[in-house]
């Protein structure tokens, strides 16, 4: 109760604090794309198409390897393997966003640029995704490490629903000639299906919202790009990048208003998610 | 009588513990046999190695040979998946698949064995849902959830589903234990019509169960077959001193 009344508390907060930019620019704020605190202009699209698109790079990433990885742990792995790599897995999502962002920058911005890059561009160039200069730093580094930091998520969501399937199902499709492999499809993921898209949608909660790490990747250009090699923004890094130096209250407001957006996005998400678990605990 | 399945030399374990011990036991084709014994007896894990769906258990495994028809599914390059086609299995609780159909429940095995062709998949889930006596109760909800259905209509399709790959032996592993006398009374009747058209293999803690459905029985004691034979002879001159104890209800 406490809590929803600071929820509602919060959302409030936010709305006041962005009307000065919500009245001044009403809805080109959503549609414009030119971000010029200079001249007091202020369009979002960038780093809504920003934030989306890297959020998205990270669950096509990111749902088959949790589900690769939630099989093998219940599935294929010997128990003690299998305790022991769930281990390392979860802990991977403790490790500090900044430390990913440094790791992001030193290790695997370099690698894209100099090797994953210029291969996708040969052999994928026809696609406007794959297209331009590599820079390494850029939406493909921030779609990969938030793949990287949503695994653990999707993961242990996706163990839980498959452990709690009862041995018998799995059996009843051995009993019927199935292999490793049909059992698994016809056991296991056939009755997950909900309740691992449940679990995407957490993680994709997740990496919607997620801050350091992206902005140290993705490269800070207020700019629409089809290439996924391009640098682009997101709502969270544009807030933690400008905040401390914006000046007129305009900006703050606008700068505001991009955390309203946020919250709103990552709100509905995470209610669709609770949604699909709890329908799918029920079958 | 042809004997369809001759068991030599079995034995199994679960990690270090030797749960079923050299069992040598031999079916006849269209009989029912019975396999009575307290828990913990090896009846269930000994059934269980008889479509090697034992060894899918972590740590446990199994030795022995058991003859399909003169080939041993225990032989080298034997592989499972094609010997648990040929020997289907029921098991203890109703399982059907939770996210199909009661039709497609039925054609799974079918489609898995990569059987395509809808008009000859319609004509055999139909044939299996006869033989399992429940097409008339399920005729009209054929898309409704398998698991939409009673506990015994469930078991009845579980029954269904391993017939319709054609097994020449069905194991049947405490089927009724989860169900009421009615459908109880239902799948015994079932198990005698179905012995024309398949061996059968039950295990049962139930001994008037046993009595009333099997043409002979094995009596099961911690991993080891104390008796067997005809069940007319099990129920009423036992040979064995443990046997008579059991079934006249003095342990177990």
């Amino acid at each position: 109760m406490g809590l929803a009344v600071l929820l509602l508390a919060i959302a409030f907060f936010l709305y006041r604090a962005a009307a000065p930019a919500l009245h001044k620019l009403g809805w080109s704020f959503v549609y414009s794309s030119v971000w010029d605190p200079v001249q007091d202009i202020f369009g979002a699209l960038p780093v809504v198409y920003g934030t989306v698109v890297s959020s998205f790079i990270a669950i096509i990433i990111a749902t088959p390897l949790s589900i690769g990885v939630a099989l093998f742990l219940t599935e294929i792995a010997p128990r003690r393997v299998g305790r022991v790599v769930g281990f390392l897995i979860e802990m991977l999502a403790a490790i500090p966003s900044v430390v990913y962002g440094l790791w992001g920058i030193f290790v695997l911005a370099p690698w894209l640029r100099t090797t994953v890059e210029p291969g996708l561009k040969t052999a994928l160039g026809f696609l406007p995704f794959f297209q331009g200069p590599a820079y390494g730093v850029g939406m493909m580094a921030a779609g990969i490490i938030l793949a990287i930091m949503i695994t653990p998520t999707i993961s242990s969501i996706s163990r839980e629903i498959f452990s709690a399937i009862p041995q018998p199902q799995r059996e009843a499709a051995l009993g019927l000639g199935a292999t490793r492999w049909e059992m698994m499809r016809l056991a296991v993921l056939r009755s997950s299906k909900r309740g691992i898209a449940g679990a995407v949608i957490l993680g994709l909660g997740r990496a919607l919202g997620e801050t350091m790490a992206v902005t140290m990747v993705i490269g800070n250009r207020h700019e629409i790009s089809a290439s996924f090699f391009a640098p682009s923004t997101t709502m969270a890094s544009i807030i933690a990048n400008e905040y401390s130096e914006a000046t007129s209250d305009i900006h703050i407001a606008a700068l505001v208003e991009v955390g309203l957006l946020l919250f709103a996005v990552t709100f509905i998400i995470n209610s669709l998610a609770r949604l699909f678990v709890s329908r799918s605990g029920n079958r | 009588m042809s004997k369809i399945l001759e068991v030599r030399e079995l034995n199994a374990w679960f990690g270090a513990t030797k749960a079923v011990k050299g069992i040598d036991l031999s079916f006849e084709g269209n009989t029912v046999t019975a396999i009575i014994g307290p828990s913990g007896c090896g009846k269930s894990t000994f059934i269980r190695c008889l479509n090697r769906l034992h060894e899918e258990v972590p740590d446990a495994s199994a030795e022995g040979h058991v003859l399909l028809n003169g080939d041993d599914i225990y032989g080298k390059d034997i592989d499972p998946v094609a010997i648990r086609r040929k020997i289907g299995m029921v098991f203890q609780k109703p399982n059907p698949f939770p996210s199909l159909s009661v039709f497609d429940n039925v054609a799974i095995g079918l489609r898995l064995a990569g059987l395509r062709r809808g008009a000859m998949l319609k004509e055999i889930v139909e044939k299996s849902l006869h033989l399992s006596a429940l097409w008339d109760e399920v005729k009209d909800k054929l898309n409704a959830p398998g698991t939409s259905l009673s506990g015994g209509q469930q078991q009845r399709l579980c029954i269904a589903r391993a017939l319709a790959v054609e097994p020449s032996v069905l194991l049947m592993d405490e089927p009724t234990s989860a169900l009421d006398p009615i459908s109880t009374a239902k799948i015994e009747e079932l198990v005698t019509e179905l012995k024309k058209t398949v061996t059968i293999v039950i295990v049962t803690h139930n001994m008037q169960q046993a009595a009333r459905i099997s043409d002979s029985t094995a009596f099961f004691l911690l991993g080891d077959m104390v008796e067997y034979g005809e069940t007319s002879k099990i129920f009423t001159a036992p040979k064995d001193a443990r046997t008579e104890r059991y079934i006249t209800g003095r342990f177990g």
